[in-house]
């Protein structure tokens, strides 16, 4: 790892290949021994029991998490000195991954252990961190967070939920409802999000067995059925001032960072459900048998099992590289210091854009592979006596839940674009570099592909697609400056490209290092899919950037941009087909993710 | 009481095991490892009796440098120190066996709890063979041990049934899958067994010659199931299975 402090966005200035990255190659032993632990927790505790959970066993879904409790699962993100582990956030990550392979749980853990105690961890004071650290990792305190309301989802602050401060100044009076609140079947303490004086946006902590707390009944969702969800209702509810979180006023910090990390754990969740996906398509494959042999010897099917392998290698590469920057951040900061939390959530706020890209590549990519799952099992797949039918519907709220895709991809241009406009991230140099490739005469050459270890290729064809996202994305900006934020359609298209981009770079990025230590012969199958996956991010690149200048000019001005973008642009020549055949049997022969 | 357990570093039994081409063994490529899982029987075994007894457990694994990942997981389980025999050979259970009577030779422990096999070779040989070379009495295939005044009551898995047999320690138990359940490294137990010493050997320094006496000429994956049949009613079946398949 560089000693160097890493920066967010990194990838749309430096080289891809530049600096070193995290990879799931690079895990330690330590690492490798939580994740095994967290697999054995799985397979022995959790799976045997699913189709209970669904039924909504919600007394076995507790005794699951006392059980993780007992062996360590709840306690690695809680500091030393209140008796937990506060391991690294990779390490963290892997736990989520592997614990993320059966949805309902994934729920119940990802909301105990992250969005529920991560305000605490944040932004608690001593006397509530020693207070309630210790039953948080047992267990004995199950913690839930609340801050959407039947009128605000997307819109969180406009919150209607009120707290009013009692004469004495002693205590706060809370009334007001919370909706989807994960876990509020059987919560202890709920981090409750009201108004203060009419519109001072803050958080409370709010123990599940005060008087006026009361939940509705079990909400009847479309999956996720093995986790509770309920609303939350506030009646009067006394609680003591004691129990304010962070400052009045500064709620908004507190939501907002909470739901920045949130996304960066759903991200890695869906990379544990996706693997687990992909294994039980694959397998099924293998055993259904038509025309005289299984279906997985069919090129229509193996296609798919490609496509959803290479999707997952792809996430995978992106969701560690940024664990390993959130670590390398947090390597340069004093754990001692009394502003330590304050500093670790601000390396956390630093890679605020990656976090939603993981929202939506992981979300996007785990509905893709559900669904071609459920392909892949014909009419089994529409049975629920199939797991493939299960997670099907539990994919789903993936892209709704922590953000919709919709506001997580508007947030990623728009704070590119605050960082630039506050000089926080230089652009100037991949601009530069774009003035130089348009004012040559022809379109680039691309190297050619194959037989070399530098993969020279991939990282031409990276850069490429670099100076595109950046062409585009100033053109947009020179046209409707600030108001830019007003234009979401622009956004979106904007924020796919920087998606694809961000892939491409962290996918090239790990193959690069892979060949570098393992050798180029032994890296065919990681070789296959990155360049399957560079094929199409660059297509979805070019089509967005072609839809975004139509808009963004005509006449004249729209055939410069045109030139421009031929210039930048070429066409790739990747034999997709040939090389979807090589991860394919890699699949198949592995019954498995193959890498 | 010493108490002395041995752990393989095994491939995941979870994957797909694959034949390399020119049939010399298996593609170990992108392939996962984990203890043998009648081991985590006996190190749980082995932990038991001294939180019963007293005492210490050792653990000791003969395989590659990796292998230290097994070590510490029975030390996170547990175990409070571990010995490895450092080696890439691929060891037949005879040399397994004579390397181990050394590192018994200086450790000198009261009792041996070892897993009845590896589930990647299925030899089940080891605890057998080191029976004899320590010439110490055994009970092999454990489903329930007791310790008293110096001697094992083992309870044991033996075909059509089960049997009690009593040894005199020291001696050697090989765990069966009834034995027990074995605890998970914890979390907290993988960060204390960081702190745990962990000694490094090679094979070498024990003056072993571990050169195989048994050759492996060749590796073959099974052959492939073919398609089921339906039968008509349970005498079909019998039918069948007396006459095609000559079962019964």
């Amino acid at each position: 790892m560089s000693p160097k402090k890493p920066e967010g966005c990194a990838f749309l200035i430096g080289e891809v290949g530049s600096e070193e990255i995290l990879t799931p190659e690079d895990f330690t032993e330590d690492q490798r021994m939580f994740a095994q632990t967290a697999k054995d927790f799985m397979d022995r505790e959790v799976f045997p029991h699913v189709e209970d959970l669904e039924k909504g066993d919600f007394d076995k879904l507790v005794e699951l998490l006392k059980k993780a409790g007992e062996i360590g699962l709840l306690m690695i993100d809680i500091p030393e000195k209140y008796g937990g582990l506060q391991v690294d956030k990779t390490t963290s990550m892997i736990v989520t991954e592997y614990l993320s392979k059966y949805s309902g749980w994934a729920t119940t853990y990802g909301a105990h252990t992250g969005i529920g105690l991560w305000p605490l961890l944040f932004f608690g004071t001593h006397e509530q961190k020693e207070k309630w650290f210790p039953k948080l990792a047992t267990a004995e305190v199950i913690a839930a967070y609340a801050l959407t309301e039947p009128g605000s989802g997307s819109d969180a602050l406009a919150a209607k939920t009120k707290a009013e401060l009692t004469e004495d100044g002693e205590h706060y009076i809370l009334n007001g409802s919370k909706m989807w609140i994960t876990n509020a079947g059987f919560a202890d303490l709920f981090t409750v999000f009201a108004q203060v004086e009419g519109d001072k946006f803050t958080a409370f902590l709010v123990e599940g067995d005060r008087e006026g707390v009361s939940t509705g009944a079990e909400e009847k969702k479309m999956g996720l059925k093995g986790s509770s969800t309920r609303q939350l209702n506030l009646e009067n509810v006394k609680i003591p001032v004691g129990n304010l979180l962070g400052e009045v006023g500064k709620g908004h910090k507190v939501a907002f960072n909470i739901l920045n990390m949130g996304r960066f754990k759903l991200g890695v969740g869906t990379l544990g459900g996706g693997k687990r996906t992909l294994k039980v398509a694959v397998q099924y494959a293998l055993d259904r048998v038509q025309f005289k042999q299984p279906i997985a010897n069919f090129g229509a099917i193996r296609s798919k099992l490609a496509q959803m392998a290479t999707q997952l290698y792809c996430l995978e590469s992106m969701c560690y590289r940024v664990a390993g920057y959130m670590d390398q951040s947090m390597d340069h900061l004093d754990s001692a210091a009394d502003d330590y939390p304050e500093m670790v959530m601000k390396a956390i706020e630093e890679f605020a854009v990656e976090d939603s890209i993981m929202k939506v590549v992981g979300s996007e990519v785990m509905d893709f592979v559900a669904d071609e799952a459920v392909q892949i099992h014909g009419g089994y797949g529409f049975s629920a006596e199939y797991e493939v039918e299960r997670i099907y519907r539990d994919s789903r709220i993936n892209r709704i839940f922590e953000g919709t895709n919709e506001i997580n991809r508007m947030l990623i241009p728009g704070m590119i674009l605050k960082r630039t406009m506050k000089g926080q991230l230089n652009l100037f140099e991949t601009i530069q570099k774009v003035e130089m490739s348009l004012a040559k005469s022809e379109a680039p050459t691309p190297p050619p592909q194959g037989d070399d270890p530098s993969l020279e290729f991939e990282r031409f064809m990276t850069e490429e697609a670099k100076k595109l996202v950046v062409y585009c994305a100033n053109q947009a900006i020179q046209k409707h400056m600030a108001d830019l934020r007003e234009q979401q359609e622009i956004l979106m298209d904007l924020a796919d490209m920087i998606i694809q981009l961000y892939s491409m770079d962290s996918t090239v990025g790990r193959t690069l290092k892979l060949v570098d230590t393992q050798g180029y012969d032994s890296t065919e199958v990681h070789r296959a899919a990155t360049l399957i996956g560079l094929s199409e991010s660059f297509q979805i690149i070019r089509n967005r950037g072609e839809r975004l200048l139509y808009n963004l000019a005509e006449g004249d001005k729209l055939n410069a941009h045109l030139e421009a973008f031929e210039k930048l642009t070429f066409f790739p020549r990747i034999d997709v087909i040939s090389l979807r055949r090589i991860v394919a049997d890699a699949v198949v022969e592995r019954e498995n993710y193959p890498f | 009481m010493k108490i002395l357990t041995t752990v393989k570093r095994v491939t995941d039994p979870d994957m797909k095991v694959r034949i390399q081409p020119d049939q010399s063994g298996i593609v170990t490529e992108g392939v996962e490892y984990k203890m043998n899982s009648f081991d985590e029987y006996g190190v749980e075994e082995a932990i038991t009796l001294k939180e019963a007894h007293g005492g210490e457990v050792v653990v000791v694994s003969i395989g590659p440098g990796a292998a230290t990942k097994e070590l510490r997981t029975a030390m996170a389980m547990g175990a409070d120190r571990a010995i490895l025999v450092e080696t890439d050979a691929d060891l037949d259970s005879d040399a397994v066996a004579r390397v181990l009577a050394e590192v018994v030779g200086r450790e000198e422990p009261d009792v041996i709890i070892m897993g009845k096999q590896a589930v990647d070779s299925d030899r089940s040989q080891t605890p057998q063979i080191l029976g004899s070379y320590l010439n110490w009495p055994q009970a092999t295939f454990a489903y329930k041990v007791e310790i008293e005044d110096g001697w094992a009551v083992v309870g044991r898995e033996v075909d059509g049934g089960t049997a009690t047999k009593r040894i005199k320690l020291p001696g050697i138990i090989s765990a069966d899958l009834r034995l027990n359940e074995p605890r998970y490294a914890s979390l907290p137990g993988i960060m204390k067994a960081k702190r745990k010493p962990l000694e490094t050997l090679t094979p070498d320094d024990l003056g072993v010659d571990i050169a195989p006496k048994v050759k492996v000429l060749n590796y073959e994956a099974p052959e492939e199931r073919g398609a089921g049949e339906m039968v008509d009613d349970v005498d079909d079946l019998i039918n069948r299975l007396k006459d095609e398949a000559r079962v019964i």
